[in-house]
């Protein structure tokens, strides 16, 4: 049995490398014809002096490449600007599709062998590695060594891994024709999904995502098998990530819809009400736009506080959200690194309510401009003071790079619980008008803090239980790993009448001994 | 403003100590020699198992006590001058109080076998013991385990946990069987054999045996056999610490002796926790208890005394928990190893063999009198209240759902247990579950 794991081990390691390597796989030549059938009709007149140099040159990687192409377009754009001739300046972009057009080599000829090689290899190598602890373990908590070991406790595997997923996620927000070689690897799944279809990095992105989601959705399942309320909400990210999150809107594409997905919502969702996107949706063909853009708003403005009174926020948080869907099966291994200190919990709620504020600020602007057809409001302009920096700093920085990247080093919340400004709406509901609260069971509590440990939102768990007291924490999100933990039965999530909620701070022992606040 | 000193940083020391906080501005110092900060004691096994970092298992983040004006002095008391109410350090210092608090806890026994002090012979209580078990497990083979209580199979967990081999000396039928009754205990030891652990029963350690250079080799056991080891944990229960007493006046049999309100025979000395023998009955109570939650009990209610309002250490029904590997046990009221004579009981165990339900209620009365729970969480409060209101076993019985603490999407068995109940008792009036 150890065998088998340690080969599936190397399998799947075996696969990660060849899909890390595959970046520097091929050469890249600009032919005549690509440069013509690419580049549009008024810009190649302008663009080829530029890119004289380039054409039916071949280069051995894509960082020269697409460098090279990029300062060639630089060099007309400058030029143009000198000149003062701004309608002659471009801005479309296109480094990356020109590299991905140009690229030749194995990943262009075998790209399905690759693409069954990696993945393939990769799901039954991590398999090989999940599947054979239902035979070597019995089922229960089984955090042996968790804090001995180099990749679960800050260790060089943990930082080697924080490393590479950070540098992941600045190649893909940020300089996507390096990353091409992935694109087209992932082509043959696009085009079988969507024929007409080309695969782009957020397709990539997606992909991987959904991939992370399942295959380590599979090991949370085995890991927490003993425990239903972690074998069915596992199940369900898992199934809102593949099908709603990432097939669905693929396939809606592919019938001539807008792209849509139905489990996303504002302010998550921060680009919702931006002009495009209300247009995509409203001007659409038919009514299946229109519809969309209903369930949106209808999906925050009556969906949270309904099935946050009802359930909780976990409903979204930990059943049905793409980050949550992540950081609950890939992001398991590291929910011990959040911080538990009560500065910690101070700056969460500075951050996220300032990421609230902003979000809602912005959108406020965004819909004046809609509505008011104009691009600034009190004479400043929204995409360059608002929209622009909000993506930047907080879609792609705090989401992406810190929100995952930094999953190995800060656990696997740390946008959840510093950032997401739909987390934090969801929370001021769950806080103060909601059902929902962790129960703590009489005096039986023993200090032990695995709850805390264990909470990926950072929460002191323990000082709650030690006193026997209910937890109402707006951060919470009901992962329920509190409970499984607890080795003497203390926690327990639980739904009931809203009166004392809270509960007071009681803790079952000696008669007439009663606890003050 | 009134000087009280506490000594002993664990539990019960740090309940008192916030408790007075809670009420008073008086000068607080808590003295200790173990740790620095107060820690969870209970946790020291995930410690060791990789479960969890020391700091983790601190409950109150470094600054709690400054902030809280809760002196916190690092040194062991060598001795106790009761005429001068002073105290004398090992660093020298005198630390002198109004009020003393002793909450000194309890340290491993050792019954004077042949070896016990060799090197890799050890318990497990302290923190130096959890680092004394990191030097002694360095790269061995085989442990074995003397007396099967908690700690032992703790002790067990642990070492598993580092591969090393395990075997488990209990003096009983079955693992803590005198405490749990035989259907219980067999069905742990069932489990236990199970975690590969070998488990002999009805045997006692003999001797341990040197390698020649202080260290152990093997030991010997009861039916003379053998067996090689390289560490042994001695877990065959712990004794109130109170050594250090000797001279001071303050009254002590096998632990420090107290009335009801937790008071030594010197006025001004109160002891709580596992080094307290109390001189007063409490029905179905042992007199010396060594556990968290009677620690945190006696310091809730020594705190309210010294504060003004004295009050009797009466403790409600009875309450433990623990986790034998991956079974969690609760148990409420009284259920002995033995059923006394009055005593009717009704066992329930499931297919699985890790769930099991022990009830007990007095044949005359039908008083339910107390549960034991393997694999099935139950509401501390429920059971709190059907035993203070002398709750019939048929009114537990219909009722306990209601006393369900297990995870939602949990499998629901009282169906099952009332069944079988009323199959075993098909004479008694039918259930219906509320």
């Amino acid at each position: 049995m150890q065998l088998i794991r340690i080969i599936g081990l190397n399998l799947f390691l075996a696969a990660l490398f060849l899909f890390l390597s595959l970046l520097f796989f091929s050469d890249y030549t600009l032919t005549k014809e690509i440069f013509q059938s690419k580049v549009k009709q008024e810009h190649q007149q302008r663009l080829l002096p530029a890119f004289e140099n380039i054409i039916d040159k071949t280069y051995p990687n894509t960082f020269v490449f697409a460098n090279e192409i990029k300062n060639s377009i630089e060099e007309h754009n400058s030029a143009a600007r000198n000149q003062q001739q701004w309608d002659q300046v471009i801005y479309d972009d296109y480094v990356g599709t020109l590299t991905k057009a140009s690229t030749q080599g194995i990943v262009v000829d075998y790209t399905l062998l690759l693409f069954l090689l990696i993945f393939g290899g990769g799901t039954l190598g991590a398999l090989l590695f999940i599947l054979p602890k239902i035979g070597i373990e019995v089922p229960g908590i089984k955090n042996n060594n968790i804090f001995h070991d180099a990749l679960n406790n800050r260790g060089w595997i943990g930082i080697l891994l924080g490393t590479l997923l950070i540098s992941f996620y600045i190649l893909l927000y940020f300089y996507d024709a390096y990353v091409t070689n992935w694109i087209i690897l992932v082509e043959p799944l696009k085009k079988l999904i969507n024929p007409n279809g080309d695969s782009s990095q957020w397709f990539l992105y997606g992909f991987l995502y959904t991939f992370a989601v399942i295959v380590m959705g599979i090991r949370m399942l085995i890991k927490y098998r003993h425990s239903n309320y972690q074998m069915v909400r596992t199940a369900s990210v898992m199934f809102f990530q593949l099908a709603i999150a990432f097939l669905l809107p693929e396939i809606l594409v592919r019938i001539n819809q807008p792209y849509f997905d139905f489990k996303n919502m504002w302010p998550l969702d921060y680009d919702f009400f931006d002009a495009w996107h209300i247009n995509m949706l409203t001007q659409s063909d038919g009514s299946v736009g229109l519809f969309m853009f209903v369930w949106g708003i209808t999906l925050f403005v009556v969906g949270v506080p309904v099935f946050v009174y009802f359930f909780g926020k976990r409903w979204y948080c930990s059943w049905v959200c793409g980050c949550g869907g992540l950081a609950e099966t890939a992001g398991d291994s590291f929910r011990q690194l959040s911080d538990k200190s009560l500065k910690a919990w101070k700056v969460e709620r500075w951050l996220i309510h300032a990421v609230l504020i902003f979000a809602v600020v912005m959108t406020g602007a965004v819909l004046y401009n809609f509505i008011t057809g104009t691009n600034s409001i009190f004479g400043i302009d929204t995409y360059t003071y608002l929209r622009k920096p909000y993506g930047f700093f907080v879609g792609a920085i705090f989401s992406g790079v810190v929100g995952t990247g930094f999953y190995p080093l800060m656990g696997n919340r740390v946008w959840c619980r510093f950032g997401c400004p739909l987390a934090a709406y969801l929370g001021f509901v769950q806080r103060f008008k909601s059902r929902f609260r962790i129960t703590t069971n009489g005096g039986q509590c023993i200090s032990c803090g695995n709850c805390s440990t264990y909470c990926e939102m950072g929460i002191d768990v323990r000082w709650y239980a030690q006193r026997g007291q209910n937890i109402v924490r707006s951060s919470c999100v009901g992962c329920g790993v509190c409970s499984s933990v607890c080795p003497r039965g203390v926690l327990n999530l639980e739904v009931k009448e809203e009166e004392d909620r809270f509960g007071k701070p009681i803790l079952i022992g000696n008669n007439g001994i009663s606890l003050q606040k | 403003m009134s000087n009280i000193v506490i000594i002993g940083n664990g539990i019960a020391g740090v309940t008192v100590a916030r408790h007075i906080r809670k009420r008073s501005s008086d000068n607080i110092t808590i003295i200790s020699s173990e740790t620095e900060y107060f820690f969870s004691r209970t946790a020291l096994m995930y410690v060791y198992m990789g479960h969890m970092k020391f700091d983790n298992t601190k409950p109150y983040e470094d600054w709690f006590w400054k902030k809280n004006k809760i002196d916190l002095v690092y040194d062991h008391v060598n001795a106790v001058d009761t005429q001068n109410d002073t105290l004398l350090c090992r660093s020298g210092k005198k630390i002198t109080y109004d009020t003393l608090i002793l909450a000194t806890g309890s340290q491993p026994n050792k019954f004077g076998w042949p070896g016990q002090d060799l090197e890799g012979v050890q318990g497990l209580y302290s923190y130096q013991d959890l680092q004394l078990m990191e030097q002694n497990s360095k790269g061995i083979k085989k442990a074995v385990i003397v007396g099967g209580g908690l700690i032992g199979i703790e002790m067990a967990e642990m070492l598993l946990s580092r591969n090393i081999e395990v075997t488990f000396l209990v003096r009983e039928k079955e693992f803590w069987s005198n405490v749990l009754p035989v259907q219980e205990a067999k069905l742990i030891s069932d489990y236990v054999r199970s975690h590969h652990i070998d488990l002999k029963l009805e045997t006692e350690l003999l001797s341990i045996e040197d390698n020649g250079e202080g260290k152990v080799k093997s030991i010997i056991t009861s039916k003379n056999e053998s067996i090689d080891c390289q560490l042994v944990g001695l877990t065959v229960g712990v004794s109130p610490s109170i050594g250090f007493l000797k001279d001071s006046g303050i009254k002590t049999n096998r632990g420090i002796l107290v009335n009801e309100f937790l008071q030594t025979n010197i006025g001004n000395v109160y002891a709580i926790g596992d080094c307290v023998e109390r001189t007063y009955e409490l029905s179905g109570r042992r007199n010396i208890e060594q556990v968290w939650y009677t620690g945190r009990m006696m310091g809730e209610v020594v705190a309210q005394t010294i504060c003004g309002s004295p009050t009797r250490y009466e403790p409600g029904p009875w309450f433990n928990s623990a986790k034998f590997f991956d079974i969690e046990y609760q148990t409420y009221g009284n259920v002995g190893a033995q059923l006394n004579a009055n005593e009717s009981e009704f066992y329930w165990e499931h297919s699985s063999k890790k769930k099991a339900m022990h009830f007990i209620w007095d044949t005359a009365s039908q008083v339910f009198v107390g549960i034991n729970s393997f694999g099935i969480r139950l509401r501390h409060e429920k059971f709190d209240q059907w035993l203070r209101g002398k709750q019939s076993i048929s009114y537990v019985l219909e009722h306990l759902p209601e006393a369900n603490f297990d995870p939602e999407f949990s499998h629901k068995h009282e169906p099952e247990i009332t069944q079988a109940f009323e199959k075993q008792f098909p004479h008694s009036p039918s259930l219906s579950l509320k």
